[in-house]
C-alpha cells in the first residue's frame, strides 16, 4: 500500500482507477481521461494535490537565504501574496527540484515542491536555511485542490462565502489567505484557475462541494496531457539533476541579474553561458500518426541527435505532441524513431496550447499538417 | 462487462475467436482496454505477415503508454481493421466486435486448444485487479 492523501476515499468512492505515483496512491483517471482533459479546457476540473509537499520558511533572513537556494530571484517578489517559479539547482547546476514561491511577508515565504523530490528538497532546504537562522516546516496538515478551467473560479468561489470577492481579486501568480484557505492563482494546465491549500481535515468535505458546484474530478492522466499542452516542464522527466535548467527550456527562470547575486550553482551555469553551443529544448508536433512518448531519439540530420523527455497525444490538437533536447542547430524539422520506423516530426517554440486554444506556432504546424 | 464465452484468452489479455471459416479473429480484452484507458493509436499487423503464436504483432497505444499485441496463434495474417486508423477508441468502446485487430489464417489449429477459456481469464483478470 501507498502513501494516501486526505482524499483518497474521495477518490475510490467515485471509482478512480487508483495507481502508484512516486509512492503515492493517486487517482489517474475517473473513467475517461480524454473526457476529463476537455472538461478542464473547457469548464472546470479539481485535482487532488496533496501529495506535493508545503514547505513553509520562517525568519527575519529569509529572503536573503532564498536568494541564495533559488536560481530565479526572490527579490522580484515585492507584493505580499505574489509567486515566483524557480529552480533549486546544485552547485553542478543540475536541477535538484522545481517549485513555486510565494512571497507572504517579509519573515514568511512558502514553497510548494514535487512529490517524489519531497525527502531530499527538505533536506537540502533546511541544511542551506541553517547558516540564516531560517526555520523549515513542511506543512503535512495541509491538502491541496487544483481547481482548473475557463468557469473554475466562478464555481469555486460559491464555496468561499464571505472570502468569495476577495479570493476573484487574487492576480495571476499570487496568493491570499481566504479564510482557513489559502487560494493562490496558479497551475498546471494552461488555464485559469486556482491551487487551494487547506487543513487536510476540510479537504474531503471542500472537495464534495466542489462537485455539487459542478467542477469535475480528473485524474493525473489529464493533468499530464494539459501540462504537455501547456509546456510545462514535468521534474524527472524533462529535468533533473544531470541537466542545466538551460538546456531545459527554463532559462528564462534563471536570473542572472544582478549579476552579484550568487546563488546556488551559479558558476556552473555562468561556465555554460560561457562555453556556448547549450542544447535546445523545443516542442515536437509529429505530422504522421504514432505517439511521441519520453525518450524516443530524435534525429536533427547534420546537426546530429537528441531524445524525447515527454510525449503524449494531444487531446486538444488530436495529434501527438513532445518535448525534445535536441543539439543547438536543429532546424525546422526532424524525425523520430518509434519502434525502429523514422517518423516526421515539426520543432516548435513551447507551449502548444493556452486558455483553450492552440498556440501561435503551433497553430500553423497543425494547419499546414 | 461479460466476457464472451467463445473467446479464447492468452494471460497477456488477447483474445481469439475462431470463425465458422476457420479462420481466427484477433484483438485486446475488456480488461485490457479498461487498465490502458483511451486509446489513440493502434499499429495494426500488415496483411500477408506470417506470425508465430506469441509474437509481438500489433502495438496499442493509449494517452498513457504504448502495449504490445501477441498474436494467440500462428499464421498468416489475412486481414486487419482499417478503422482503428481514425478510430481506436473502438477498442474501448467494443473490445470484442468492432475493436477487433486482425484476421489470421491459423497454421496450427493445435495452438488453440492450449489457449484460457473465458473462465480461467476471468480469474486471472479480477486477481489482477484495478
Amino acid at each position: 500500500m501507498g502513501l494516501r492523501t486526505p482524499l483518497y476515499d474521495s477518490h475510490v468512492a467515485a471509482n478512480a482507477r487508483m495507481v502508484d505515483f512516486g509512492g503515492w496512491d493517486m487517482p489517474v483517471n475517473y473513467g475517461s481521461q480524454i473526457e476529463e482533459h476537455h472538461i478542464v479546457r473547457r469548464d472546470a476540473g479539481m485535482f487532488d494535490v496533496s501529495h506535493m509537499c508545503v514547505v513553509d520558511l520562517a525568519g527575519a533572513r529569509t529572503r536573503e537565504c532564498l536568494r541564495h537556494l533559488l536560481a530565479n530571484d526572490v527579490a522580484k517578489l515585492k507584493v505580499p501574496g505574489k509567486a515566483l517559479y524557480s529552480c533549486m539547482l546544485n552547485e553542478a547546476g543540475g536541477v535538484i527540484d522545481d517549485l513555486i514561491v510565494y512571497f507572504l511577508s517579509e519573515s514568511a515565504f512558502r514553497l510548494v515542491v514535487n512529490a517524489g523530490t519531497r525527502d531530499k528538497d527538505i533536506a537540502w532546504i533546511t541544511a542551506q536555511a541553517m547558516a540564516y537562522g531560517v526555520t523549515v516546516t513542511p506543512r503535512a496538515d495541509l491538502a491541496m485542490i487544483a481547481v482548473q478551467g475557463p468557469n473554475a473560479r466562478a464555481k469555486a468561489a460559491t464555496l468561499l462565502g464571505e472570502y468569495a470577492a476577495a479570493a476573484l481579486q487574487v492576480p495571476p501568480f499570487s496568493g491570499a489567505a481566504c479564510g482557513s484557505c489559502f487560494v493562490a492563482r496558479t497551475g498546471y494546465t494552461g488555464e485559469d484557475g486556482w491551487e487551494v491549500m487547506l487543513a487536510a481535515t476540510e479537504a474531503p468535505a471542500f472537495w464534495q462541494k466542489l462537485i455539487q458546484a459542478g467542477v469535475a474530478p480528473c485524474g493525473l492522466g489529464a493533468r499530464d496531457t494539459l501540462r504537455l499542452e501547456a509546456g510545462m516542464n514535468l521534474y524527472g522527466n524533462d529535468m533533473d539533476e544531470a541537466v542545466s535548467p538551460l538546456e531545459s527550456g527554463l532559462a528564462w527562470t534563471v536570473a542572472f541579474e544582478p549579476a552579484d547575486r550568487s546563488f546556488i550553482g551559479r558558476a556552473a551555469l555562468d561556465a555554460q553561458r560561457a562555453r556556448g553551443n547549450l542544447r535546445k529544448f523545443v516542442g515536437l508536433v509529429l505530422e504522421e500518426r504514432g505517439v511521441l512518448r519520453g525518450h524516443q531519439k530524435v534525429m536533427a540530420g547534420a546537426a546530429g541527435e537528441g531524445e524525447l523527455t515527454s510525449g503524449t497525444f494531444s487531446p486538444t490538437l488530436e495529434r501527438s505532441i513532445g518535448f525534445a533536447r535536441v543539439p543547438a542547430a536543429t532546424g525546422e524539422t526532424v524525425q523520430v524513431d518509434i519502434r525502429g520506423k523514422l517518423l516526421n516530426a515539426r520543432v516548435v517554440k513551447l507551449s502548444f496550447v493556452r486558455n483553450g486554444k492552440p498556440s501561435g506556432d503551433v497553430a500553423t504546424a497543425v494547419s499546414r499538417g | 462487462m461479460t466476457t464472451p464465452a467463445d473467446l479464447k484468452f492468452l494471460k497477456s489479455h488477447e483474445w481469439a475467436r475462431t470463425e465458422s471459416d476457420g479462420t481466427v479473429t484477433i484483438g485486446i480484452s475488456d480488461h485490457a482496454q479498461n487498465a490502458l484507458g483511451d486509446l489513440v493509436f493502434v499499429d495494426v499487423p500488415e496483411v500477408g505477415k506470417t506470425l508465430a503464436a506469441g509474437d509481438a504483432c500489433a502495438v496499442v497505444e493509449s494517452v498513457k503508454a504504448a502495449s504490445d499485441v501477441y498474436s494467440p496463434v500462428s499464421g498468416e495474417v489475412i486481414a486487419n481493421n482499417d478503422a482503428l486508423g481514425a478510430t481506436p477508441e473502438l477498442i474501448n468502446t467494443d473490445p470484442y466486435g468492432a475493436g477487433w485487430i486482425a484476421r489470421i489464417r491459423p497454421s496450427n489449429a493445435a495452438e488453440l486448444a492450449k489457449l484460457l477459456d473465458a473462465a480461467a481469464y476471468d480469474q486471472i483478470a479480477a486477481a489482477e485487479g484495478h
